[in-house]
Formats: structure tokens, C-alpha cells, sequence
């Protein structure tokens, strides 16, 4: 057990636990932030994707002990009122089917468009490979994504 | 306007109360995290007053609706309360949406299968809101003293013209509760739809962006302790012993115990199927320490020895009787013993004519055969459930598409009266049948009334993927008889499965072909399966469709028409009786087909097109696919999906999933396959098991749908099976060669 300061949301935590205890169940059991969800545990779904400093990142193989200060954002804190333009396009494109992978592909979708608002079909297929819709809603991410991009 | 009796089968919702009493919102309080903002709790009425079962009306107007079904991906939360506010005549915005408690009495089929929700829920649906309309111009006619003729509705308010008045429901809502139900309500004909047809955004939208706990596997509960099994490695094996003695050293680690999940109950029902009886549970503080203890444990398995299994059919009524073979199966051998089934003379499920002597005469056979491997479900959520079991009660809460099954299941497992026992449906990260399956209810009951804990019980991906339900190994063998002018004058197919046939021999081309034989076998596993998307026709549409193109070609025929001229032959002059089809809707979406997709008119250079079309739970539905090659590879550019599936209740969300059945059968026919070796899949998770990835997606899908006034039929299944027979004769005009094995990309290239 050790303990940790950390940023979520921009306010900081702070939280006991074993250092090897990945983000993700930090996240979902410490601080009940379960907008962030459990798919695999081995970085091969991206349900469990969040930002650190920015960066699409999966929480299930992140330890709690490799975040140090770095800025760690999850859905719950990408925007204040589900306006971040990502989640404004997705609700305009109606994306989700069961809508449990979302977060993760809202997550990987916004780090995509902060580091290139201009993305073609290509970058955008690179970006979210990592993301797996069991539902098949990839056409509707994409258009989302497209329409996100044009507001941004 | 139709008039309509308002009793209706064995239904009594309209004198049942759905809720304990009128008053405030019920419902999963503690669930009930997702904060509503101080905007919505503003817009809130001060008093609801419940008129019946499905709806309540607020003293200003908002109406709650219940959503009566388990919501998996389908978007019943949506359509079905969008029926009853059709019918009740409200404006969308001014409804809220609940899930309904389950309470069979009064919803009658809270059930999430056989794509059944709206054309099973239609009927209900539309009354409970008629009726409530109904009462609501009573009240407004006895408070403004004019008969009850006079009084309209429009979005909710009434009015009565000749006197130039108007209120709103919420204005009569008390008095309208009060009211007995009337004898007959009107029904709204089919062009005064204001919101059936209109396309409406999924009302957990805002909540699913943004992160809001709306599943099984995010319910939290004060004290609740975080639950894990660990089950045998492998089909046809069973715990011999364990030591867990380093497991519960390991910090946050509550309790270890093994549990028998359906010990003592004697009804099993078909959803009780349940691969790994005996399991070995871990409780503890937190998931990640759980994991970490589940790892630590030794256990030591041992073969179990052959065994009888009795379910409960559907029904309750018939008794399903299997048989559980001893012994570590692997897929290898599957392959080897269903060549050789389908080479046997097997069970005759139906025979026309006389095929053995068309075949003898005939001027060409063809004759092919077709593989596919078990599946596994992959819900993005894996399989979970909360429990929270006391003696003298039990709460059960999560994600199941059977909950009144599993609901009785558990009451007999825990000794509880069935009333003690409330079940709640959550939001689901996918069914595609996995959780018609609900075993983890009943082990989430036991290991919380053993532990005396709320408890959610959760499975890592590698216990969801070996602990299956899966979708069966199939193999079918066609024969076709042509004649010397090239007619279809002979059909055969053999086909069969492990442990479960795929065939059903009344459908197309059944009724289109004088001699048609059809027969059925199957190979007894101790591997477990289940229902998955469509199940048989998630294999056999796409074979069929696969093969039917071979005859076509072999006949020299163009495959649309070669179609077209069996369904003229089923309309005008049906073989046999009990085909189990519409031979005017199914060449309906072919010919719609046909159409949109400009078939026939000169292709683009290097674009390669396949056609299919199938027919199944109650829908129709064409594909054409077009096919590209780049970088050697097969790439979907673009698939039209025709749909026939009667009235169109929401279209945004029945395009969403046209679409989504559309990715998932390319996926699944492309790259899906669980392959066993001693008993155990070889894939445990997203690593070695493939699912359809982005890139790997169509980049265009054009969804149309026949506009009718049928009754509408669903949409979870049909548009899942019919596009692995476009995607196999695409595959074919692109590559020169035809795939008869699915997955039909492994790690292989497809270019020979
Ligand atoms: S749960 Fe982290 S990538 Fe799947
Ligand atoms: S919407 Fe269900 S997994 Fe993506």
C-alpha cells in the first residue's frame, strides 16, 4: 500500500492503494468515477480509455503508480455539461447502441481531435483502431467525429 | 381511428398499479446517481398522478412513461415509450422516460429475444397510452360539462371547440386517475402517426456521452464487496480441490468458498443452461485486489464422467433433455466428425416431391459444403450482477435479458417466496443473447446470502469468453439438381451442428422447388451453447445465399433474377405446405435491391458485388455489397441494406441497427471463430479473439426501408445473417475463388 496524489478532473485526490493497481479500478472502485469501463484489462478494447496530459491512454494497464503528476481527465470531467464538442456531435449523430463502449471512444476521439482538429478517414481509422464497438456503431463514430471536427 | 377493446388477453394493466402508489418517482433510487441537473428538477411537477401501469401524468403536464423491456443496444427504452406517447398524444419533450420495474402481471413480455420487443410490446403499448387519453378527455369533459365527443386532443392539451377552451393534461391528470377505465378506447390509424416514424434521439444519450452509471457494472452499494469466480479451465472438467491458503492472506480479501449454482433447484428452465456448476468464489474489498487473489489460487480439476440434463422449454411445458458428454473436446476433431456427419443419411425434416429421382435425372448437380466455427458473444460488458440477499428478502440487480425467468430461478435457489425476490434491470452493454443465459444472477444470489453482503459479482473478460454460452459449430452440405434448360429442379441440404442443427427446412427455397429434401443431425458436446444474434440463421442464411449464387452461375443465370423466379414459383404455385415465408415481401426487398443499387447497370472498374437476402424473425432483408481490393486485401466499400420490417417506429435508431447487424456479420463472417484445443478455447480475449475493428468496417452502409403499414417486427436480428452471403459472393467475384469456411480471414491472405 502506498499512498498517491493525484489530479482527476482537475481537483486532487488523493488515494491508498497498492502501487501495481491500474488507473481503471482506481477510478471505478476509490472514486466511484465509473464513466471509465472495464472491457478487457489488456489494452486490446480502449473502454477503459482516458486522458493523461491530453493523451488517449488505457487505464486498465496504467499502474496508479506511473501517473505521478500528470493531469488525468475521464469522461466525467471532459466537459462541465456534456458540451464538449465530441459529446455534442455524438448526441447530434445518435452513436450509441448499448452505448458501453462510448466513453472510451469519446475519449480516444476528443485526444484525436486536440492533436490534429483536421483528421482524414485514415487518421481517423489509426486513432480509433484500438476502440472495439461489439454493437458496430463505427460508420456513426466516424460521421460524429467528422461533425466534431467541423465545430471545433 | 380504430376502435378497440381495452381488455386484451390475460392483461390487467389497466387496473393493476405498476408503482406502490401514485406520488413520486420510484424507482432505482440508488442507482439514481446520475444527478438530475437543477434545470431538470425545476421542470419537475410537484405531483404525479398515475393513470395506469405504463404512464403517469404530472400536475404540469410532464408525463413519465415506462420503458417495459431490458434495454441491451436495441433502443426499446426509446421506441417503445414512443409508442405509448403516440397514442397518448403528448408532445416527446414533455415525457420522461423510466425502466419499468419487472412486473410481468402488468407488462406481460419483459424479455430481450427473438427480436420481439416492439411486435410483441405494439399492441400494449398503443392501448395503454389510448386509454389514457381516453381518460384524460373524460375528466376534461366532466369539468367543462360537454360530452366526451366534443373534446380533442393535440400534443397534450384538450380542447373543445365550440366553446373555444383548452387545458392541459396536467390540469386533469388527478381526476383522470380517478376515472374507471373505459370499455373502448380509439386508436390512432396509421397517417395520424405525429411521433411513431419520426426520428428520435436515444433518451439515455446525454447520460451514456458523459459517463453517467447506467449499467449492471456500475452499481455501487454502500458495504457492497466486489465478487469473482474462478471456474474449471476447461469444457469437461470439474473442481477435484483447492488451497487458497495464499489467496486469503492477500490484502483486502474477504472470504473464499466454492459455491454450487443451481444446488437443490429442480425445474430448470432452458436460460438456466450453465457451463460451470461448480465454482470457486472470492469476495473481497476492491475488484483489482479480488483479481490478484483469484490468480493465487492452486486448484486442481478432474474429468467428469458423461451426464443427463433436463431444461424447461420456453414454454415451461416441454422437457428439453441433453446429453453431456464426457471427455476435452477439440475443434480439429469437430471438423473431422461433422465431414463425415454430413456424408451419413440423416433425420428427415421435410421432403417434396421426389428428390431422389431429380437427382438421378438430373443434367448438372451441384453439390458444396460450408463450415463455421463456435462464437462467442463478446458483450462489451462482461457478464455481472449485483445482489444484496438477507433472510427474508432479496435484491437482484443487473444486466439479464430473461429477468423473469432468472427471477424464479433464484427465488427457488434461495429458499425465498417469489414476491421477496425484486429484480432490476439496468442499462446492458450488449446481449446478443449472453444474457438470456442469467447463471450469474443465481450465482450472484448464493454468494451474497453466503457472504451476508451486498455484492456485485463480476467477470474478467477471460472468464466471459471461457465460460460461454456460445454460438455452435455448424457444417451444411448442398445438393441442387438443374435440368438440361438449366431449371432448379432439385434441392438437398444436409445440416447439422455441434451440439445444435442450424437447419430450418421451411424456409427458402422450400416452396420454390418441386423435390426438395432437407435433413437435420447433430453431435452431443459437453461444450455449452446458446441462442447468439439469430441463431441458426446467423449460419445458414449466409450459405444459403452463398450457394444459391453458385447454382446461379452454374445455370447462367443472373443471381437477382435466378431469385426472383423461385419466389414467382412460391407466390404463384407453392410446393408443400407451412412455408415459412412471404414470397411478395421477400422478392419485395430484392427487387428494392435491385433498384437502389443500380445492379446490373455497368459496374465501376474494380468494385466487385454480392447479393443475398434472408428472411428471419419476422423481418426481410436484402444486401448488396461492394467489394474493393487495396493492398491485396478485401475492403468493404459500401453495403445496401433493404429492410421489410413493417411500420418503422424510430428510423435513426432502426438504421443504427441495420448498420450495426450489418458490421457485426461481416465481422463474424470475416474474422470470428473460437477454436478449442483439450476442452478450452484457445482465444480468452480481445488478443487472440477478433472482432471487427474500426478500419476494418464498411466505409458506407445504405439502409432503406419498405414503406408499409404492416405491423412492425424487429430489428435486433434480421439484418445480422443475410449480409455473410453478400459478403461471401463479393468475395468471390474479387478473388476468383470461393470461401467456404468461415472465419474467411484468419491470419491468411484471401488472395490464393
Ligand atoms: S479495458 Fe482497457 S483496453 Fe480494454
Ligand atoms: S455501442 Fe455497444 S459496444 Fe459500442
Amino acid at each position: 500500500m502506498a499512498t498517491f496524489n493525484l489530479t482527476i478532473n482537475g481537483e486532487s485526490r488523493q488515494v491508498d492503494v497498492d502501487p501495481s493497481t491500474p488507473m481503471l479500478w482506481v477510478l471505478r472502485d476509490h472514486f466511484k468515477l465509473v464513466g471509465t469501463k472495464f472491457g478487457c484489462g489488456i489494452a486490446q478494447c480502449g473502454a477503459c480509455t482516458i486522458h493523461i496530459s491530453d493523451v488517449a491512454v488505457r487505464s486498465c494497464q496504467l499502474p496508479v503508480s506511473a501517473v505521478g503528476e500528470q493531469e488525468i481527465t475521464t469522461i466525467e470531467g471532459l466537459s462541465e455539461n456534456g458540451d464538449h464538442p465530441v459529446q455534442k456531435a455524438w448526441l447530434e449523430q445518435d452513436v450509441p447502441q448499448c452505448g458501453y463502449c462510448q466513453a472510451g471512444q469519446i475519449m480516444s476521439a476528443s485526444a484525436l481531435l486536440k492533436a490534429n482538429p483536421n483528421p482524414s478517414d485514415e487518421e481517423i481509422d489509426q486513432a480509433m483502431d484500438g476502440n472495439i464497438c461489439r454493437c458496430g456503431t463505427y460508420l456513426r463514430i466516424k460521421k460524429a467525429i467528422k461533425t466534431a471536427s467541423s465545430t471545433i | 381511428m380504430t376502435l378497440i377493446k381495452t381488455s386484451y388477453g390475460r392483461r390487467s394493466f389497466l387496473k393493476t398499479s405498476a408503482l406502490a402508489s401514485g406520488g413520486l418517482v420510484v424507482g432505482f433510487s440508488w442507482l439514481a446517481s446520475c444527478n438530475p441537473s437543477t434545470k431538470d428538477v425545476a421542470k419537475m411537477p410537484k405531483e404525479w398522478f398515475e393513470i395506469n401501469g405504463y404512464l403517469k401524468i404530472g400536475d404540469n403536464g410532464l408525463a413519465t412513461i415506462m420503458s417495459p423491456n431490458p434495454e441491451i443496444g436495441q433502443n426499446v427504452k426509446t421506441s417503445m415509450p414512443m409508442i405509448v406517447a403516440e397514442e397518448l398524444d403528448i408532445d416527446w419533450d414533455h415525457v420522461i422516460v423510466e425502466q419499468a420495474p419487472l412486473n410481468t402481471a402488468i407488462f406481460t413480455r419483459q424479455l430481450a429475444g427473438g427480436s420481439e420487443s416492439i411486435m410483441h410490446g405494439w399492441d400494449g403499448l398503443r392501448m395503454a397510452g389510448a386509454t389514457a387519453r381516453e381518460m384524460l378527455k373524460q375528466a376534461a369533459a366532466q369539468q367543462w360539462e360537454v360530452p366526451i365527443s366534443e373534446v380533442t386532443t393535440d400534443r397534450g392539451i384538450i380542447s373543445h371547440k365550440a366553446t373555444n377552451r383548452t387545458m392541459g393534461y396536467g390540469e386533469v391528470a388527478s381526476l383522470a386517475a380517478s376515472l374507471p377505465v373505459p370499455k373502448e378506447v380509439e386508436l390512432k390509424s396509421y397517417d395520424e402517426f405525429k411521433i411513431i416514424g419520426n426520428s428520435t434521439r436515444n433518451v439515455d444519450g446525454l447520460k451514456l456521452v458523459t459517463g453517467k452509471p447506467l449499467f449492471g457494472i456500475d452499481q455501487y452499494q454502500e458495504g457492497m464487496l466486489i465478487a469473482m469466480i474462478v471456474a474449471p479451465p476447461a469444457f469437461g472438467l470439474k473442481l477435484k480441490s483447492y488451497d487458497d491458503a495464499k489467496a486469503r492472506s492477500m490484502p483486502g480479501v474477504k472470504d473464499i468458498f466454492t459455491i454450487n449454482t443451481y444446488e437443490s433447484v429442480k425445474g430448470k428452465s432452458m436460460f438456466d443452461v450453465d457451463a460451470f456448476p461448480e465454482l470457486i468464489v472470492v469476495v473481497g474489498n476492491t475488484t483489482w485486489e479480488v483479481m490478484q487473489a483469484k490468480k493465487a489460487i492452486e486448484a486442481q480439476w478432474e474429468p467428469f464422467e458423461d451426464y443427463q440434463e433436463n431444461f424447461t422449454g420456453f414454454s415451461g411445458q416441454n422437457i428439453i433433455s441433453q446429453n453431456v458428454p464426457a471427455g476435452r473436446e477439440n475443434s480439429e476433431d469437430h471438423y473431422k466428425i461433422m465431414e463425415a456427419m454430413s456424408l451419413k443419411a440423416s433425420k428427415i425434416a421435410r421432403k417434396d416431391g421426389d428428390p431422389e429421382t431429380a437427382f438421378k435425372d438430373a443434367a448438372k448437380i451441384i453439390e458444396r459444403s460450408y463450415t463455421a466455427p463456435f462464437l462467442s458473444h463478446s458483450t462489451m460488458e462482461p457478464m455481472n450482477f449485483f445482489a444484496d440477499v438477507t433472510s427474508d428478502k432479496a435484491i437482484l440487480s443487473g444486466p439479464v435479458q430473461t429477468p423473469e425467468f432468472m427471477e424464479k430461478s433464484a427465488a427457488e435457489r434461495l429458499g425465498l417466496p417469489l414476491h421477496k425476490v425484486e429484480l432490476n434491470m439496468t442499462r446492458q452493454g450488449g446481449g446478443f443473447g449472453r444474457r438470456l443465459y442469467g447463471h450469474f444472477v443465481v450465482e450472484a444470489g448464493v454468494i451474497s446470502q453466503k457472504t451476508k453482503s451486498p455484492i456485485k459479482l463480476i467477470y474478467t473478460r477471460e472468464d466471459d469468453m471461457t465460460f460461454g454460452t456460445y454460438r455452435p459449430a455448424y457444417h451444411a452440405r448442398y445438393r441442387a439438381a438443374l435440368d438440361k434448360d438449366n431449371n432448379l429442379v432439385g434441392f438437398h441440404v444436409r445440416a447439422g451442428g455441434i451440439p445444435e442443427s442450424p437447419l430450418f427446412a421451411n424456409r427458402f427455397p422450400a416452396g420454390a422447388v418441386d423435390n426438395y429434401l432437407a435433413e437435420t443431425w447433430d453431435v452431443p458436446s459437453n461444450i455449452t451453447v446458446g441462442a447468439f444474434r439469430a441463431p441458426r440463421s446467423n449460419f445458414i442464411a449466409g450459405v444459403e445465399q452463398a450457394f444459391l449464387d453458385e447454382v446461379a452461375e452454374e445455370a447462367g443465370k443472373d443471381p437477382i433474377d435466378f431469385r426472383l423466379e423461385l419466389f414467382e414459383r412460391a407466390k404463384n404455385n407453392p410446393v408443400g405446405e407451412s412455408n415459412d415465408y412471404d414470397p411478395n415481401r421477400y422478392a419485395g426487398v430484392l427487387e428494392l435491391a435491385r433498384e437502389k443499387s443500380g445492379w446490373g447497370r455497368e459496374s465501376t472498374e474494380g468494385v466487385y458485388r454480392g447479393v443475398s437476402a434472408y428472411y428471419c424473425h419476422n423481418s426481410y432483408v436484402a444486401n448488396i455489397l461492394d467489394m474493393v481490393i487495396e493492398n491485396d486485401q478485401p475492403v468493404v466499400k459500401k453495403v445496401y441494406a433493404i429492410v421489410d420490417c413493417g411500420i418503422v417506429v424510430n428510423p435513426i435508431a432502426a438504421i443504427n441497427m441495420v448498420e450495426g447487424g450489418t458490421v457485426d456479420g461481416i465481422g463474424n463472417a470475416m474474422y470470428g471463430g473460437l477454436v478449442f484445443k483439450d476442452g478450452a478455447p484457445i482465444q480468452n480475449n480481445f488478443d487472440r479473439y477478433r472482432l471487427i475493428r474500426h478500419k476494418e468496417s464498411p466505409k458506407e452502409i445504405e439502409v432503406h426501408f419498405v414503406d408499409n403499414s404492416e405491423h412492425p417486427t424487429g430489428l435486433g436480428e434480421p439484418p445480422f445473417p443475410p449480409v455473410m452471403g453478400a459478403l461471401a459472393n463479393a468475395l468471390y467475384k474479387a478473388t476468383g475463388q470461393r470461401h467456404y469456411d468461415q472465419p474467411f480471414i484468419t491470419n491468411k491472405k484471401v488472395i490464393g
